[in-house]
């Protein structure tokens, strides 16, 4: 019996390796450590109240925050780990199986689990309080979609320490991922873990969309929408039109690993390119469903730090719609080197650069915007500043590998390495970070301290350089991407070493932003802001308290203008007041504990699946279908009213007078 | 809706919004999202038709009668969904709640004989693993009649509901979406009509 114990332990967790080890006791120190403290100062009731159970999108949207920087940590340690690996020739800290997980886990976590949900949080910050919205427009949905979200990403983190993790790449090529080459259960926890996460994704898209077209304040048209807000509009269309071909495309894989399928198999018919097509068909699009509310957010930042109106507002709508349809005509540049002969490939190559004369346009709006402006270098300035020139290196050198038969020579070399990552990086973490720190004062009540903040820029973006530029030049000198290690002969040595100095100045900056945060929450009460808008903002968030009350809005704004809330402070500054209408009862949605426990059964239901245990999946799944009929029947009173007295009464506080 | 206007009028000038109309848009994106879902098993479904590995093709293996049936009992079912509408919209609840019975009955109907023709192909032979081209059929055709299953959990989960609550402006909204979801499928199983078996025995 205790052999029998001893073996299956042995299998089910992964063992042999320190790293593991210490990741195991690291998990099992941080439970332990909160549920400590926790009980100690007897805080599971508000934790189940304020936070677990919530559908405020305010709070769901600091969730998503938090869960995204813990997993931009994780991420960053596997790539810190990779990047030590290549610093110089035979080093041997990663088996070339290890590298070959961590290179998988690091990919699919920072886009999935990591951009994201950064992005998610702030659509859920922003977006209600731009549109002059007291909520999305499906709470429950929203909390529901945010639970997804941490259950996929946690079933996915799981694989560290139990069973073993995903090794195929981040898009999980067959026949590499099927069950010939993967036997493992990685694969498993790869597929359901995006599976679970990705349902929450798609059902973030709807809600959006729906809030935006039919839940902005009266008064607010289309053409005086804001600009973040059009960009998650853009997103949000692409996200419901990529993801349903996301959850096919996984859902066939695991037919084909579970029911002994063969789509992508190499034998009885199955045709591995097919995977190829419709991952990309996904993926080239969800490049651009990240990328695109970053371009919302610089357009925000610049505009405001400039203190003029965006410049060409409506060509850059225009340009992120045309971004937004022509992102799903250019999937096949992913793969030109795979066989689909020229006139296919030509095909994609033109429609790939055409993609870059919109962004050229947006990239001139932004400089066109600062040109004369009262530029103030605040943080979110300063990320969206830095974002310019790299994200000018990006295109060029997108542009170069856009040329089918140069693909030839780039094509999965260090070169398309460092082009990824700038895009992502530059683009869409440094936009996140801009976002980030331009509402933090809305969501927290207080502005984070500007010191360690440009210490963190500046290590970000030196150590980006100092990482990225090198790996152009070695991807030119043949480094191929997914290497774990390498000869002195090769000549590769000096580069790599630059780079990984690079990657660790850039783990630095991370550090310095854990260090700003902190120093932020001790000198909370002299960086608080009472204005409720410490930028001198344009948009209808700043136009209340911070951080925003529950309600958002005690009276529902009239929109005149384009950035209203701007237009609105010259207005009193001439001494005209707008008639406020008197204050009324406001419709809440109530909280529910539907979605968190929904988002356990599919927890349990994945994790059954990865192991093949009926055991666990059937019960996951019957308690997700009882958690549906439940939601159903319950539905009929979700809402309560705050009474008006109340509302007076928070504002009283909150604004010292109303 | 009159009603539903009615009690909601006072909302509107503080911004808030009818959450009947929120879900219906919702709902008809919803309805975006699962035709991308079917494009791609259609997709997938013409690239692998022909990948047989030798085994049988969809011409020696499609009982065409059977198909046929379920085509006409899900024809009707919709038609009958539709009835059911008319109903509610009539204010009867006695209608709504028979129609509603008779579209689950045609709807079982067709779920039943579409499990028999997948136990006879299994039979023969002819299973999920046999070739891409099976791989592709089962998952294609299995993934609406999962539909049509969850579609019939839904129904007489809202037949309760209606029993229970009667017809308000939310249980209203919930019929309408339902009987969109069943038309939708509809519409689906006409392409599978005619992209699987028809194109597949001709
Ligand atoms: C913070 C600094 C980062 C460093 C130093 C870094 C480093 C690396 C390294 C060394 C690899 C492996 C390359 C190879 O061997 O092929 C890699 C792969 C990758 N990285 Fe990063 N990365 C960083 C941030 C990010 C971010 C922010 C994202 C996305 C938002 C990202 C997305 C990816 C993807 C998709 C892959 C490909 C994984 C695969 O080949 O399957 N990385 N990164
Ligand atoms: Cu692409």
């Amino acid at each position: 019996m205790l052999d029998k114990i001893k073996e299956f332990a042995s299998t089910f967790f992964v063992t042999g390796d320190p790293m593991i080890y210490g990741a195991d006791v690291s998990i099992a120190l941080a439970t332990i450590g909160i549920v400590f403290v926790l009980t100690y100062f007897k805080k599971w009731g508000w934790l189940w109240k304020n936070w677990l159970t919530t559908v405020d999108h305010k709070k769901v949207g600091i969730m998503y925050i938090l869960a995204a920087i813990l997993m931009l940590f994780r991420g960053g340690v596997d790539a810190l780990l990779m990047r030590l690996q290549l610093a110089t020739p035979d080093v041997t800290l990663l088996h070339p199986e290890h590298y070959n997980q961590i290179f998988t886990t690091h990919g699919t976590i920072m886009i999935l689990f990591m951009a994201m949900p950064l992005m998610f949080g702030l659509f859920n910050i922003a977006v209600p309080l731009q549109i002059g919205a007291r909520d999305v427009a499906f709470p429950f949905l929203n909390a529901l979609s945010f639970w997804l979200f941490f259950m996929g990403a946690m079933l996915f983190n799981l694989s560290f320490v139990i069973g073993g993790s995903p090794d195929a790449g981040w898009l999980s090529y067959p026949p590499l991922s099927e069950l010939q080459f993967s036997p493992g259960v990685g694969q498993n926890f790869y597929i359901w873990g995006i599976q679970i996460s990705g349902i929450g994704s798609l059902a973030t898209g709807i809600n959006f969309i729906v809030t935006i077209i039919k839940m902005r304040a009266p008064g607010m048209t289309w053409m005086k929408m804001p600009v973040f807000t059009w960009s998650v509009f853009s997103s949000c269309v692409i996200i419901i039109f990529a993801f349903p071909i996301l959850t096919i495309t996984l859902a066939l894989l695991f037919l084909d690993r579970f029911g002994g399928g063969h789509f992508f198999t190499l034998d009885f018919g199955g045709n591995p390119m097919m995977y190829i097509n419709l991952i990309w068909m996904w993926g080239h699009p969800e490049v651009y469903i990240v990328v695109i509310p970053a371009f919302g957010i610089y357009s925000e930042v610049i505009s405001v730090f400039s203190k003029k109106k965006l410049f060409g507002y409506k060509s850059m709508v225009y340009a992120m719609f045309m971004i937004a349809i022509l992102s799903f005509f250019t999937w096949a540049h992913h793969f030109f080197t795979m066989g689909s002969g020229a006139d296919v490939n030509a095909f994609f190559a033109i429609s790939t650069m055409v993609i870059a004369i919109p962004t050229g346009v947006k990239v001139f709006n932004w400089l066109f915007t600062m040109y004369r402006g009262k530029i103030t270098f605040k943080t979110p300035m300063m990320w969206a500043i830095a974002f310019i020139p790299n994200f000018l290196i990006a295109g060029l050198t997108g542009v170069m590998l856009s040329v089918a038969p140069a693909d030839f020579q780039f094509h999965n070399s260090y070169f398309l390495v460092a082009h990824f990552h700038s895009a992502l990086i530059g683009g869409v973490v440094f936009g996140y970070l801009a976002g980030l720190y331009y509402w933090w004062p809305k969501m927290f009540g207080f502005t984070l301290p500007e010191t360690p903040g440009k210490w963190a820029f500046w290590f970000w973006n030196i150590g980006f350089y100092v990482c990225f530029i090198p790996q152009y030049s070695l991807g030119l000198m043949g480094m191929t991407r997914r290497l774990s290690t390498y000869g002195w002969d090769t000549g590769w040595q000096p580069l790599n070493l630059v780079s990984t100095v690079g990657a660790f100045l850039m783990g630095i900056g991370f550090l310095f932003q854990v260090l700003q945060i902190l120093l932020g929450i001790k000198n909370f009460r002299k960086l608080k802001d009472t204005t409720g808008d410490p930028w001198d903002g344009h948009t209808l968030e700043w136009s209340i308290p911070s951080p925003a009350p529950e309600y958002n809005f005690a009276t529902i704004p009239q929109v005149e203008e384009r950035d209203d809330w701007w237009a609105e402070k010259d207005k009193r500054a001439k001494g005209i007041f707008r008639k406020q209408p008197p204050i009324e009862a406001i419709h809440m949605p109530k909280n529910s504990a539907i979605p968190f426990i929904m988002s356990v059964f599919f927890f349990i239901a994945g994790f059954g699946f990865v192991f093949g245990w009926s055991f666990f999946y059937i019960p996951g799944l019957i308690g997700v279908a009882i958690c549906m009929i439940c939601r159903s029947f319950f539905s009929y009173d979700g809402d309560y009213y705050i009474p008006a007295d109340e509302v007076k009464r928070t504002e009283a506080a909150i604004r010292g007078s109303v | 809706m009159a009603q539903a206007a009615a009690h909601h009028s006072h909302d509107h000038d503080h911004g808030h919004h009818d959450p009947q109309e929120l879900k219906m848009l919702g709902f008809w994106i919803f309805l975006v999202t699962d035709v991308i879902l079917f494009s791609t098993l259609f997709a997938t479904f013409v690239v692998l038709r022909n990948s047989t590995a030798g085994g049988p093709g969809g011409a020696e293996l499609f009982n065409m009668t059977g198909v046929i049936i379920e085509t006409f009992l899900l024809l009707t079912s919709s038609f009958t969904s539709g009835l059911a509408v008319l109903a509610m919209n009539k204010g009867s609840m006695k209608g709504l709640i028979n129609w509603l019975i008779v579209t689950a009955i045609l709807g079982l109907g067709f779920i039943g004989f579409e499990v028999y023709e997948f136990v006879e192909l299994v039979h023969e032979g002819a299973n999920f693993g046999t070739s891409a081209f099976l791989s592709a059929f089962f998952t294609l055709v299995g993934t609406h009649g999962l539909h049509v299953s969850l579609g019939l959990v839904w129904m007489i989960g809202l037949m309760f509901q209606l029993k229970k609550r009667g017809l308000t402006p939310e249980t209203k909204g919930k019929v309408s979406a339902l009987s969109l979801y069943w038309h939708f499928l509809d519409a689906v199983w006409i392409f599978l009509l005619t992209v699987v078996y028809l194109m597949g025995v001709m």
